[in-house]
């Protein structure tokens, strides 16, 4: 019984530790741009099939191309679409992150189709270990380290270099960002960047999880991580890696609490919580400081 | 070209408008604007709320775009140079309001002032910029929005002093702040132009800005409506009607 309520909260924490680097990689870019980008989904997409096609190869060359094909297409949508709008509202922006995230999935079915294919990533993850007398899926323990890892690095690069200085300056204050001299092309880029190599972790777990790619996948993810922004409080980056914890964690939970029959409506108790929260705390549980431009 | 007296002496311009005309939609903020500043020179912009010094500011700041008329900044068309370059040319600005990052320490917010600075000398000049106000020393690692009005004024003005600018662009520094602490933020500005810096200060308190500066502009609905040095706009008794935009007649 103890053994089932450990698994259940390492499988909620692994999931939750997803959707926390998903909804990093959307609030960095919320962040310096006021950009919600649901083409978030398209990078993970994109590294889920560079890891489809190197992982014959090696482990390596899976996850090195993963990371240069999200950190590729993310530089190439911010420089084609993102860029010309960066003086656009807010709501024109929005459209324009729907529009490149169809375009990129419905032409990637174009060139592959849209069946899902099957790919046998890190196998050698999927066996159970012994902790402690509980047996536990490797996979889920090296997911849980891989996120701490990168919530640590982000935050480093945020906390302690010149460039994560500037992103959170401009994060709070765009124009006086740049009235001291902030170049908005390098900060927006390495926002772009930062947020891509997050999609391609996550997109290497996730194939490793579910063992397959499609044009489809990470939309599902991206929208749940989305959720998890907003009420972590959109704007705040500790705030955006909470909420998506949380609800990517609670997720999990409910679907091993809920009594069996109840099990299919999940989302709808999930959504019930995060309606609840909001009303209590709108701006998220932790606000964003700067939600305004000023000068 | 109708250079005023001296300026010869003094070489180009740092800053040189001509005809300024800033516009937002069918609003006219500013008209026929022609100013010139001039390496360590102080010039004040004296007018109401709603003259019209703030757009000024913001389009020579490269802020806002001028509906006509011409900027040039260090005899380079200011339109051509983009916003974060602006600093680059020797222009820094502490706008209305102060805009210091409120969630960044004081700390971080006085390293972003330094920017532009590729040189080993910041950190030991930051030091220098605590020391002088010890208040920013002792919270050094606290969020700069916890600083008090006059603290984060003082913050705003050192972190533009960081980029080594040759012209200081300060929006109405006194504003919202109680006398005894404007009294300081005016010590601070005389102890940069002491350094050689160039100023050019919006305010709507003739006399603090006068205390300073050695050329004003006063500004009423969107021109200038009288310019001098502070004696000479004293003596002429026109001061008034200048900052109210009113014919001396209509006043009782």
């Amino acid at each position: 019984m103890s053994e089932q309520i450990v698994q259940t909260l390492v499988d909620a924490i692994s999931v939750g530790g997803l959707y926390a680097l998903t909804a990093l990689g959307i609030g960095l870019i919320f962040g310096v741009m006021r950009l919600i980008n649901f083409a978030h989904a398209q990078l993970i997409m994109a590294a889920g099939y560079a890891v489809l096609v190197f992982s014959t190869q090696s482990v390596v060359l899976a996850i090195a191309g993963a990371l240069a094909a999200a950190v590729v297409l993310a530089l190439l949508v911010e420089r084609a679409a993102f860029r010309p709008l960066r003086s656009a509202d807010p709501a024109m922006l929005l459209i324009a992150s729907f529009a490149v995230s169809f375009f990129l999935e419905k032409a990637m079915i174009v060139v592959v189709g849209s069946r899902p294919k099957g790919v046998d990533f890190l196998p050698g993850l999927a066996r159970q270990i012994e902790v402690a007398g509980v047996r536990l899926q490797m996979l889920q323990l090296v997911t849980i380290a891989v996120c701490l890892v990168l919530l640590a690095a982000t935050t480093w690069f945020l906390r302690s270099t010149r460039l994560g200085l500037e992103m959170r300056a401009a994060a709070e204050n765009f124009r006086m960002a740049e009235v001291l001299g902030v170049r908005a092309d390098r900060v927006i880029a390495t926002a772009f960047a930062i947020s891509a190599l997050l999609a391609g972790a996550v997109a290497c777990l996730f194939v490793a999880q579910t063992g397959l790619v499609q044009p489809r996948m990470g939309l599902q993810l991206v929208i749940i991580a989305f959720v998890g922004t907003v009420i972590g409080g959109l704007g705040s980056l500790p705030g955006s890696a909470l909420g998506g914890f949380l609800v990517g964690a609670v997720t999990i939970l409910l679907q091993a609490l809920l009594p069996p029959d109840l099990r299919l409506f999940r989302e709808a108790f999930l959504f019930v919580a995060v309606a609840a929260v909001l009303v209590v705390r709108p701006q998220g549980l932790i606000p964003a400081p700067g939600m305004k431009e000023r000068i | 070209m109708d250079r005023e007296a001296g300026a010869g002496e003094r070489g180009a311009a740092l800053v040189d408008v001509r005809g300024l005309a800033v516009r937002y939609g069918a609003i006219s903020a500013v008209h026929g604007v022609d100013l010139q500043v001039h390496a360590g020179e102080a010039v004040a912009i004296i007018g109401p709320n709603g003259a019209g010094k703030t757009s000024l500011l913001s389009a020579m700041a490269g802020i806002v775009r001028p509906a006509a008329g011409s900027i040039e900044i260090g005899g380079r068309p200011a339109a051509s140079i983009p916003l974060p370059e602006m600093v680059r040319q020797g222009v820094a600005l502490v706008p209305e309001g102060r805009n210091i990052f409120g969630s960044l320490t004081v700390m971080e917010n006085l390293r972003l002032g330094a920017t532009v600075r590729r040189d080993d000398g910041v950190a030991a000049e930051i030091e220098r910029v605590v020391e002088t106000f010890p208040v920013l020393g002792e919270r050094r690692n606290q969020p700069a929005g916890q600083l008090s009005g006059g603290e984060q004024q003082m913050l705003a003005i050192a972190r533009a002093m960081l980029s080594r600018p040759r012209l200081l662009m300060l929006d109405e520094p006194s504003l919202g702040l109680a006398p005894v602490i404007v009294d300081r933020v005016y010590e601070l500005i005389r102890t940069i132009r002491a350094q050689g810096v160039a100023i050019l200060l919006v305010e709507q308190n003739a006399e603090r800005a006068f205390a300073v500066a050695e050329r004003a502009c006063i500004m009423s609905h969107g021109a200038f409506t009288l310019t001098g040095t502070p004696p000479e706009i004293r003596q002429s008794g026109a001061f008034d009607a200048a900052y109210f935009g009113v014919a001396m007649e209509a006043v009782p």
